[in-house]
């Protein structure tokens, strides 16, 4: 027994498969359970794993990956980091650009601007309240989602308005090449810049040094102040960004439009892999887990359950799935 | 009197008004403020009838922000509240419904209703404290699966409680309004907890959970304590609210979680636990509820008064943090 103990601990532990840090790897489950849902939603009813159906599904991730890029960047920052007011700010946006187009065409890009400056103005206010006055982030966007919802009725009186432009909606939902619509371009194009910011420029590292220890990072000279308003503010530009294309994607806004998306965006940075304490974490993991809460929501609809079985299928699963990662220290060091 | 003489009496009357040990004052003195504001601009307000009709009011978040102030001091929090409401809604409600209507069914339904809530407490805190799940994600997650078996229960508003339900609810009992009964069991609660053993050990948990670890206390039993009581105050709030609306709604909390943790944070009690107290909160809920009433008799138009609002309870949770952080 002692030589067979002694020379499996001369083997490294790597030539032995490790499923435990398989596991912990982030990307490695939530691709793994898509996969698996897809299986088995193809089973259940034929053609949910169709290449038709995954563009679908993934455009719909889409959306909610976007305002998540935002939420992704806030929480890195560690210090209780989270946006709650990235759901106020889409219902806000999707107005503001709805007003601006009018269904019309030639005004897309002004829309875009308005919408995603808006947002970006309301994370910026999100960032000095939570730098300069030194409020905590759940308090601060809590309060600015009250604040952002009244300027939503003071500005539509109750009534939503505007509505999007055919080119809007159609680059949205309508294939733009091989298939696929332009919003996952998009969607493409916002991973790899987020992928370029966290890991190949100066904002990027001091992200994840002001996530891991404010402290530190700051006696080493990194301006926590600015830094963390920057994130905010990309928060607020990436809900307001997503606002567009939500408007995009349902045709018309209405009051409440963004509601849906304030805490699925935090569930998909979790399930990505990005703890709640900031510091570590990739958005590629978050695209993952954005999907991945998209292909559940879609397999409970497929099963034709009624709408309690997927509200209760749905808190069980996201709450087995958390059992995988994000979970809090022990206390027993 | 000598200056020196003057200022060592003026220090010592601040000391005995120390808001670092009663981080409830300015939520008081703010209520009593807004109060006052009201009924200069609308005397009406000031008649026992409109008070005891504001109580009525505000008392079903007054209770589950008391039950959210429990969690909080634990460092944690709960975002399924809202959810456990609407699911003891409308279990009660069916309970009364389904045993016939009587007062055996509905102290049966009340029953029902508590232990639902205290349940749906004990499943939050066993996954935030035994499995180690994240507040925040464990209990919105949880909060569907409420929400999910709320729907289930009653499908659609509208299943009636019984008559004598909400007559008892909305009656004098001995010549004071029921609601009054409530809010002053409430209070004895609050202060009776406050002298418990149990408060400081929360207390500590949420300061530093490793060191209350290595102290020696039950940490993961006291997080879970924490959250049943806030599920027991979510059910109590959620028996007023039957009392007012006399039926069962399955979506009948969902808006109330949000407004839970903002008056906590009114009334000074620190987000990341270990100091503050229920008092606040109870203050902070009016504080909530007076700003409503102050934009609306001050005739502010109508299409601006959420945003005044919006404005008044951001200036006011900046103000309740800089309150907690002293």
């Amino acid at each position: 027994m002692t030589g067979a103990s002694s020379a499996e601990s001369k083997t490294p532990a790597r030539s032995k498969f490790d499923l435990k840090a398989l596991l912990r790897l982030p990307m490695v489950v939530p691709c793994l359970l898509i996969v698996l849902m897809l299986g088995l939603g193809e089973a259940v009813s034929p053609g949910f794993a169709s290449p038709g159906q995954i563009v679908k599904l993934l455009t719909i991730a889409a959306l909610l990956g976007i305002v998540a890029a935002g939420q992704n960047l806030v929480i890195l920052g560690g210090r209780e980091g989270i946006d709650l007011s990235v759901g106020a700010i889409i219902s806000f946006g999707a107005v503001i650009a709805g007003n601006i187009m009018q269904g019309n065409n030639a005004m897309i890009l002004p829309a875009i601007l308005g919408a995603a400056g808006a947002g970006l103005g309301i994370g910026i206010l999100n960032g000095i309240g939570v730098t300069i006055l030194r409020i905590p982030p759940l308090v601060m966007t809590l309060g600015m989602l009250g604040v952002v919802q009244g300027a939503l009725v003071a500005m539509t009186r109750g009534v939503p308005s505007g509505n999007a432009a055919p080119a809007l909606a159609e680059f949205i939902t309508q294939p733009v090449l091989q298939g696929i619509p332009g919003i996952l371009f998009v969607w493409v194009a916002v991973g790899v810049f987020m992928a370029w910011l966290l890991t190949r420029t100066a904002l990027g590292y001091r992200i994840y040094a002001i996530g891991t220890n404010e402290r530190a990072a700051a006696l080493t000279g990194v301006s926590i102040w600015r830094n963390r308003i920057a994130l905010f503010g990309f928060s607020g530009f990436f809900a307001g960004l997503t606002s567009v294309f939500v408007l995009g994607y349902t045709g018309n806004s209405f009051i409440g439009v963004g509601e849906q998306y304030m805490l699925p965006s935090i569930i998909a940075v979790v399930l990505g892999g990005t703890p709640l304490s900031g510091g570590q974490g990739s958005y590629t993991g978050t695209m993952a887990g954005a999907f991945l809460l998209v292909v559940l929501q879609s397999i409970l609809t497929t099963l034709q359950m009624e709408e309690f079985g997927r509200q209760i299928v749905y808190g069980i699963t996201l709450m087995v799935l958390m059992l995988f990662y994000g979970r809090q220290r022990r206390l027993r060091v | 009197m000598t200056n020196g003489q003057r200022n060592s009496a003026i220090s010592s009357l601040w000391k005995r008004i120390d808001i670092t040990r009663r981080p409830y004052l300015p939520a008081i003195a703010v209520s009593l403020l807004l109060f006052a504001l009201n009924g200069f601009l609308q005397p009406k307000t000031l008649r026992p009838v409109s008070i005891f009709a504001d109580i009525s009011t505000y008392l079903p978040l007054i209770l589950l922000a008391v039950g959210q102030t429990y969690v909080v001091l634990a460092s944690d929090i709960d975002l399924s509240v809202g959810s456990s409401i609407s699911l003891v809604n409308v279990v009660t409600v069916s309970v009364m419904a389904g045993l016939g209507g009587g007062s055996g069914a509905i102290l049966a339904g009340i029953l029902v209703g508590l232990l639902v809530g205290m349940g749906c407490g004990a499943v939050n805190g066993f996954c935030v404290a035994v499995l180690r799940f994240q507040p925040i994600v464990a209990t919105f997650a949880s909060g569907i699966v409420f929400a999910g078996l709320a729907l289930w229960i009653l499908p659609q508003a509208g299943l009636a409680a019984p008559d004598a339900y909400w007559e008892t609810y909305g009656e004098n009992l001995a010549g004071i309004p029921f609601v009054i009964w409530v809010l002053a069991g409430l209070a004895l609660i609050v202060v009776w907890v406050a002298k418990l053993v149990f408060l400081r050990s929360l207390l500590a948990v949420g300061g530093n959970m490793q060191s209350a670890y290595q102290s020696g206390l039950p940490v993961p039993r006291l997080r879970i304590g924490a959250f049943m009581i806030c599920g027991l105050f979510a059910a109590i709030s959620a028996l007023c609210l039957t009392g007012d609306t006399a039926s069962g709604d399955p979506l009948l909390g969902a808006k109330m979680t949000l407004g839970s943790v903002a008056a906590v944070v009114l009334g000074g009690t620190a987000l990341s636990g270990g100091r503050g107290s229920p008092v606040g909160s109870i203050f902070g809920a009016v504080i909530l509820g007076l700003i409503g009433s102050v934009v609306f008799f001050a005739g502010v138009p109508f299409e601006y008064q959420n945003l005044v609002q919006g404005l008044i309870v951001l200036a006011a949770l900046a103000g309740g943090v800089t309150v907690a952080r002293r």
